[in-house]
């Protein structure tokens, strides 16, 4: 479809008579951006979109920038914290019988450890993300469902302060991030620090699950016109399917958190094995969410690796439709691993070898991927920034961690190293090389889309080597120490293992990796107020999100684009086409069909509302007293009902009411 | 970056119902998520059947007349509920209006005997993991039929005032029809669990 095909309106939809039918009140119309000159236009758009200045108005924005910001700035905030326990371990397994910390901090420590970074971090940073780029690159106003997404944000900040608190009182949970009964049951996990595992989960979950629908039908609805979905970036198509993952796979980890709290506070027997019970159960319920998990942190970082390389190679991802069904596929698959966490529990034969084939088969449309960019890169010219080289980082370390996930998908190996560094260092060069390193690349990458200024290139060539060369030092040596047997989750080890010196010298690499951590703070905060100014296409990429000003309005675009290209600013490198004909003074923007993105409604977005807060908060007070009391779903029950008929009900502005 | 006006707008609709609605889909997105923790809990009740020498576990089976009334009127208001739907798409505001308070009532009359399912169960959920899994499904089904009552009240009440004149409340409407098909088709599987399978030989 061209623009001119549009223009003509030889491709809109049938427009059915809806609105001339029924008990309807009379349409109200407003003044409409046709023939407005750019000045007015924006005048009028910066006052229907603003978000109210003063804290009421901050607290009801339902701007998904500033909601992502938010998100970026909060979750960033418990990647500290995930990271400076990760260091507190590391000085006390810097040597052997160290006695810096003891063994029930320590178990705090780790759980803390692993519980903030896959919850309160990685998960929440790709969404976040997601929440900013999604809606400019798929040129609309906002995300769909404002409202919900600004709702996710605060039930995500409640659940990660819930968490600490905990730590800081002494009660967080202790029993590792997949908190496995038995020992997090009734009978072996005494206090409440199960219970703070349990409600966190489901904090962040339901905050999750929210801003993975708004996510699908930003994508599947709000595209704009044109933008069929042969033209999707290969960033949105990774949301779209990592949402997609969210939705069915998120729900196991709260039926397990449920089942667990209820084992727990009201004596169901669900994993009590002397009441019919099973403990496995929790183990399949777990990580029928928990292997989806790690592809809903690596997908994401999949598209922005795309991005990336596109925008530097100076070319289109070479194979666009294999990678979006290497994407759809991973998706699929990942629902097909579960069993492989859970080889040392004894399961029959056959099953573990079904889901061996299903481990290695997933190396597959990775691999696809993996050779997509680097045919990519080899076909374009590229140009070597800091983006690019957190690319390379990523490509070595992935494919280091993908070759030791292929090892331990055989039951062999991974019942000699089960429970072992091996395994500590297996994820962590999935996990960090997967999906933080090509996040560090986006950072610098997209930086000056929310900034408007660059980040320091030199800094950042520094803080990549140092990252990489920490990273190596302190996960590499794992391998080993694991081979030789060295434990998980072991506070400390005796001298005669003879495991002293290479602990302190992983201990070392955490340092180094932690400095690099240190450098790049100061880059985000030196480069925030001081970099040089971005303009709107400092890499001249070819995606939506840099048609408009760095950072974009409120409104995102004056005008909403017509696509008609999968790179559209470089296929249009002079004007873009645009669509005119929607209402002004009215938060007003298109909804377009699932396939080919024709232009079918002009459909009104949530104004701003305090509410969301107000519900987050009703949500919030409920689960915090549901692991004191069952009773907590019952009183909690009426202030969630009014908060949600505040939030729901129409307040007579345009957009509830027409 | 310089724009020219390639496709005008000014002619499209400012409502569309069912699938041309955002609002179809988030809803289709809800049902996707809380329907895989049905498909979840249902799994976990046939795991731990499949494991145990018997099943029922130590009682008899749940007397299944208070299930089986809930049942027959859930699929009967079906039929109003999709009636309801027909009004709703034609925007007609004095039919959609009987048609809630029906949908309400035919919500709270599946509420008053869910009341006596409980009991009817034979077992409580502290007595060993059948019956915890029993009252996890009845629990886990009663509470979207709350939350789906609740939302259908509310949205009676607001069809009533002058915001109901609006096509957006319309599609809220065939929205909420959209979401009780739901209610009830999950219940039918959730049923057969509860009810029949612990008389299966």
């Amino acid at each position: 479809m061209s623009s001119a095909d549009l223009a003509h309106g030889r491709d809109l939809a049938p427009q059915r008579a809806a609105a001339q039918k029924g008990d309807l009140a009379p349409e109200r119309d407003g003044p409409r951006d046709t023939g407005l000159d750019d000045a007015s236009l924006e005048r009028w758009l910066a006052r229907t979109w603003q978000t109210v200045p003063g804290i009421i108005g901050a607290l009801s924005s339902v701007d998904h920038k500033i909601v992502a910001r938010r998100y970026l700035i909060t979750a960033f905030v418990f990647l500290c914290l995930g990271g400076l326990s990760a260091v507190a371990m590391r000085i006390q397994l810097s040597g052997p019988e160290r006695g810096l910390i003891g063994p029930d901090r320590y178990n705090q420590l780790f759980t803390m450890h692993g519980v903030t970074m896959m919850f309160l971090f990685a998960v929440p940073i790709v969404q976040a993300t997601g929440i900013y780029l999604v809606p400019l690159m798929v040129g609309t106003r906002n995300i769909a469902f404002p409202r919900l997404n600004a709702f996710s944000f605060w039930i995500y900040l409640s659940g990660g302060l819930f968490a600490w608190v905990s730590f800081a009182l002494d009660m967080a949970p202790d029993v590792g991030w997949f908190s496995y009964v038995p020992l997090s049951g009734p009978e072996f996990g005494p206090g409440k620090r199960s219970d703070v595992w349990a409600q966190m989960i489901t904090y962040t979950e339901v905050s999750s699950l929210a801003v993975a629908v708004a996510t699908i039908v930003t994508v599947l609805k709000q595209r704009a016109p044109g933008m069929s979905l042969d033209k999707i970036p290969l960033y949105v198509w990774a949301m779209l399917v990592t949402s997609f993952v969210i939705v069915f796979a998120m729900p196991a980890v709260m039926i397990t958190s449920t089942f667990l709290i209820l084992d727990r506070l009201v004596g169901t027997h669900i994993f009590n094995p002397a009441e019919g019970g099973d403990v496995l159960l929790f183990q399949h319920l777990f990580w029928f969410f928990g292997h989806p998990e790690v592809y809903i942190i690596f997908l994401p970082a999949t598209g922005m690796v795309s991005s990336i390389i596109a925008a530097f190679a100076r070319r289109p991802v070479f194979g666009y439709l294999g990678m979006v069904l290497s994407l759809i596929s991973v998706g699929f698959l990942s629902f097909g691993l579960w069993v492989h966490h859970m080889f040392a529990t004894g399961l029959p034969k056959l099953g573990a070898s079904f889901f061996t084939a299903s481990s290695m088969l997933i190396a597959i449309p990775n691999g696809l991927q993996i050779f997509c960019w680097l045919a990519t890169l080899w076909d374009g010219r590229p140009i070597i920034r800091t983006p690019l080289l957190f690319v390379f980082g990523f490509f070595f370390t992935f494919v280091a961690g993908g070759l030791t996930g292929v090892m331990l998908a055989s039951v062999p190996l991974d019942l000699q190293v089960h429970d072992t560094y091996f395994v500590t260092a297996h994820f962590h060069y999935v996990l960090i090389g997967g999906s933080v390193f090509p996040l560090l690349g986006a950072t610098y990458f997209w930086f000056p889309k929310i900034t408007g200024r660059m980040m320091s290139e030199r800094l950042g060539r520094w803080h990549f080597w140092l990252a990489f060369i920490g990273f190596n030092a302190a996960f590499f040596p794992m391998h080993i120490v694991g081979l030789w047997g060295m434990p998980r989750r072991v506070y400390t080890y005796p001298v005669e293992l003879g495991w002293g010196n290479i602990n302190l010298f992983i201990t070392a690499g955490a340092v180094v990796l932690f400095l690099s951590f240190v450098l790049f703070t100061i880059n985000l905060v030196y480069s925030a107020s001081r970099g040089a100014p971005a303009g709107d296409n400092p890499w001249n990429a070819g995606t939506l999100e840099w048609a408009t000003s760095s950072p974009p309005p409120s409104y995102n675009f004056a005008r909403i684009p017509v696509v008609t290209h999968s790179e559209p600013l470089w296929a249009e490198r002079d004007t873009l086409p645009v669509a005119t004909g929607l209402r002004v003074d009215v938060r007003e923007l298109v909804i377009s069909t699932v396939a080919e993105a024709y232009p079918d409604v002009r459909e009104k977005s949530a104004t701003p509302s305090i509410w969301p807060l107000f519900a987050a908060l009703a949500v919030g007070a409920t689960f915090l007293y549901s692991i004191f009391s069952p009773w907590a779903v019952v009183w909690g029950a009426g202030p969630i009902a009014i908060t949600l008929i505040g939030w729901f009900w129409p307040k007579g502005d345009p957009e509830d009411e027409e | 970056m310089k724009q020219r006006p390639a496709a005008d707008l000014s002619k499209l609709p400012t409502f569309g119902i069912g699938p041309r609605s955002p609002t179809w889909w988030g809803t289709l997105a809800f049902m996707a998520l809380e329907g895989t923790g049905f498909a979840l809990a249902a799994g976990a009740y046939l795991y731990l059947a499949y494991l145990s020498p018997e099943w029922p576990l130590g009682v008899p089976p749940p007397n299944h007349w208070p299930g089986t009334i809930v049942t027959l009127l859930l699929l009967a208001s079906v039929v109003p509920n999709h009636i309801l739907n027909r009004y709703a798409e034609a925007c007609a505001m004095v039919p959609v209006r009987i048609g809630l308070i029906v949908m309400t009532l035919l919500g709270i009359a599946p509420l008053v005997v869910r009341w006596f399912e409980f009991p009817a169960l034979n077992i409580y959920w502290d007595t060993n993991a059948y019956g915890s899994m029993l009252w996890v499904l009845l629990g886990l089904h009663t509470t979207h039929l709350i939350t789906d009552v609740g939302d259908t009240l509310v949205l009676t009440v607001l069809m009533f005032t002058r915001h109901g004149y609006s096509g957006r409340r319309f599609g809220d409407v065939g929205d909420n029809v959209f979401y009780w098909d739901f209610v009830v088709a999950t219940w039918i599987p959730i049923y057969l669990l509860i009810y029949w399978m612990p008389r299966l030989d």
